[in-house]
């Protein structure tokens, strides 16, 4: 059915023709029928790269195929959003493996990105944690693939934005927990060159982020709250807490009901938000115990709070640099201050060691940012790719609308690799979208 | 706890109404033509729900195989609903044959046929529930799809027939009356969302109308009162409208 459709950064908005399946046997057949198309999960990465003048959704391809409660071995069918997941393993003691920011992905979309968490220093990316996934090919064909099936299929496939084909079944290791709550550690940075000692001081943490607020100037460069946690044990919990360990969080949610009018979230507000924010926290340090759904998915209990950024829609920048590359840190966002872009989102994170073909992570610190589309933005930000490429970075796929083909060829040196294999599989670039047109990567 | 049986257990509707009772503690059986589609919804309220779900092939086209497939059922269901039905398209069964008879057989006849079989079993235990989804296209023949709406209007008459010799016999028969729901069946057409319900919903309907023993249920209320309205147009004026 042809409609209209944007990720969640509501940027681009265009017109898809998008087909839904439940079967195997269907799934195959409207492979092999059209004409050229992408998979679809369910739309958050922020850009272009689930879109398409045609989408296959797997939103309806969303089955539990087994789940080995003894060993933490979960298989299900692509479209299975994380959500759903969690409410099945948490009772059971047991945790996905790694999970981003919104628990409303699908498994799909979580190898199609190769998706980090909090705890990517630890426990590396999704695709680490993959035991096999089945791909339905261009021509309709069905391979299994592992680290040692096909492995050149496998590894271009995880963070490939599903240029290899659809991922149609995944199975994938689960992380044992004795509780569903986080004992968590806040910690108030004064400004950019503490947030980094501090990340540095508590890297054996297994969950860390911070959020830094990037209009301050002057002194308070960089101000940021560093957020740890580990999954708590029994002992972590008190008396109440303790009577159900395993408890999945209680259901409330507001929905964010309609744009708001871009003139809102000017720097001023921003800065507003940003002052209240790091005011509350004005303790040094705060310790306590959460709920998993906190600790993971804060903007989750908000439904739809892309829509703040108004019509126009907005960018994620997030890209990462190497370890030794801070320098390059405090210039981006010395460029953003500068420019007085308003950002209620700046989210550092570190990266540990990873070798991948085509997946975003590599170690280093990665930040991402929230910037409202407007006048002059993407020439801005091209600038910003220019410095990301200086310190040997990289920009983000899944978050990517407008980067040019050149800067994805100079972050990822085995590109070229990459692209042969997605040549093999999907010989015509049958299997396309309006970000893989864009960044070359389909277009023949 | 009861056993559910779910006949045509492979559309958004079954598969919906399978997770609402699953989620109630109930044991689910599937049954469909295409066995190998229900695996992966069997393994899923299997997990999901902590239940019993099993599948069992069954063809409603294939009038012969009903009692076989009844009698070889391992464990007789305690509630039995039957949601399958097509579509199909109005203008091509006005021109072919094979069509008309694809939706009569399979809206009509098909039900009758197997829910012939589960009636005499319930009335000879004296205990049983039937749930049946007709459909509010049977309330009134409409030129864009009379062949479907006739086909269910014969469905809805005969639940109506069964539920009066049921009552006799202790077993309870509730009919069904969605209007427009988002499925498969319908996703090429335009719905008004207003009018349009979920599977979900229709989920929801059957199991309080079977819990509470109700007769006939809409799934959104407001489709009794259109169709009564639309029932009550005269017949020299409706035959006049386009609908
Ligand atoms: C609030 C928020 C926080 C986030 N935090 C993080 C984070 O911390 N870390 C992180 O890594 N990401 C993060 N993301 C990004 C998100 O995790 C990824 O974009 C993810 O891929 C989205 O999955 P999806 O199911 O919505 O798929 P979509 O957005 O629809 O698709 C994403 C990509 O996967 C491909 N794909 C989807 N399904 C399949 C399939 N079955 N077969 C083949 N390819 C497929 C698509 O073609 C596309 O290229 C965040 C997003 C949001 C909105």
């Amino acid at each position: 059915m042809k409609k209209e459709i944007a990720n969640w950064g509501n940027y681009p908005v265009m017109e898809s023709d998008e087909q839904q399946f439940s079967f195997d046997d269907q799934l195959q057949q409207m492979v092999k029928d059209t004409h050229h198309f992408i998979p679809r999960g369910n739309g958050r990465c922020y850009g272009d790269a689930s879109l398409g003048g045609q989408t296959i959704s797997t939103l309806k391809y969303d089955k539990i195929l087994s789940f080995d409660v003894q060993n933490g071995v979960f298989e299900c069918q692509s479209g299975l959003v994380l959500d759903k997941i969690l409410e099945v393993i948490v009772p059971k003691g047991w945790f996905l493996p790694v999970t981003p920011g919104t628990k409303f992905i699908t498994v799909g979309g979580a190898v199609g990105s190769d998706v980090h968490g909090k705890n990517h220093h630890v426990d590396g990316s999704f695709s680490n944690h993959i035991v096999e996934m089945d791909i339905v090919l261009a021509d309709g064909r069905v391979l299994t693939c592992s680290p040692t099936q096909y492995p050149d299929l496998f590894e271009a496939t995880c963070g490939g934005m599903g240029l290899t084909g659809m991922i149609s079944r995944v199975k994938f290791r689960l992380k044992k927990i004795e509780t569903s709550c986080i004992k968590q550690k806040q910690i108030k940075a004064d400004n950019l060159e503490h947030i980094i000692q501090l990340f540095e001081e508590y890297k054996h943490y297994t969950y860390s982020v911070a959020w830094i607020d990037c209009l301050k100037k002057g002194k308070g460069f960089g101000r940021s709250i560093l957020i740890l946690g580990e999954h708590a044990t029994i002992n972590d919990l008190n008396d109440k807490q303790r009577k159900d360990p395993l408890q999945l969080p209680k259901k409330k949610q507001i929905t964010f009901p309609f744009n708001l009018p871009s003139w809102v979230l000017n720097t001023f507000t921003v800065k507003a938000f940003n002052f209240l924010y790091y005011g509350k926290n004005f303790k040094k340090e705060i310790n306590n115990v959460v709920g998993y759904e906190p600790f993971y998915y804060p903007l989750d209990a908000i439904l739809h709070w892309n829509r703040g950024y108004g019509k126009k829609g907005f960018i994620q920048y997030q890209f990462v640099v190497p370890m030794n590359a801070k320098q390059g840190l405090i210039e981006i966002l010395q460029r953003i201050s500068d420019k007085g872009i308003g950002s209620f989102l700046a989210v550092l994170k570190v990266f540990g060691k990873q070798e991948s073909l085509i997946s975003f992570p590599e170690e280093g610190y990665t930040l991402a940012l929230d910037i409202p589309v407007r006048k002059g933005l993407f020439e801005f930000l091209d600038e910003l790719d220019q410095i990301v490429l200086k310190y040997g970075g990289r920009l983000y796929m899944s978050k990517d609308a407008r980067m040019k083909p050149e800067v994805l060829e100079a972050g990822y040196p085995r590109l070229q690799e990459f692209k042969d294999i997605v040549k093999k599989y999907n010989p015509d670039g049958k299997i396309r979208s309006t970000q893989s047109d864009r960044l070359l990567l389909t277009t023949n | 706890m009861s056993t559910v049986l779910i006949l045509g257990a492979a559309s958004d509707m079954a598969v919906a109404i399978a997770k609402k009772y699953a989620a109630e503690g109930n044991a689910i059986q599937l049954a469909a033509r295409n066995i190998q589609r229900l695996q992966p919804l069997q393994s899923d309220i299997a997990i999901r729900y902590n239940t019993t779900c099993t599948v069992h092939e069954f063809d409603a086209l294939n009038f012969n195989s009903h009692q076989a497939f009844f009698d070889q059922l391992p464990v007789k269901p305690d509630i039995t609903i039957c949601v399958f039905g097509y579509l199909g398209e109005n203008e091509t069964a006005r021109a072919s044959w094979v069509e008309s008879e694809k939706i009569i057989h399979t809206n009509y006849t098909g039900a009758v046929s197997i829910l012939n079989v589960v009636s005499n079993y319930y009335a000879a235990q004296q205990k049983g529930v039937i749930a049946g989804i007709s459909s509010v296209a049977g309330e009134r023949g409409r030129q864009s799809n009379y062949i479907y709406g006739s086909a269910k209007a014969g469905f809805t008459a005969y639940l109506s027939g069964l539920r009066n010799r049921m009552f006799h016999e202790k077993v309870h028969v509730v009919s069904v009356q969605p209007g427009f729901v988002y499925t498969r069946m319908t996703e090429n057409l335009t719905l008004p969302p207003l009018l349009t319900a979920n599977p979900e919903a229709v989920a929801n309907t059957v199991y309080k109308a079977v819990a509470k023993k109700k007769n006939v249920v809409y799934v959104k209320w407001f489709w009794r009162w259109i169709m009564l309205i639309i029932k009550s147009i005269p017949e020299f004026m409706f035959k006049k409208l386009k609908m």
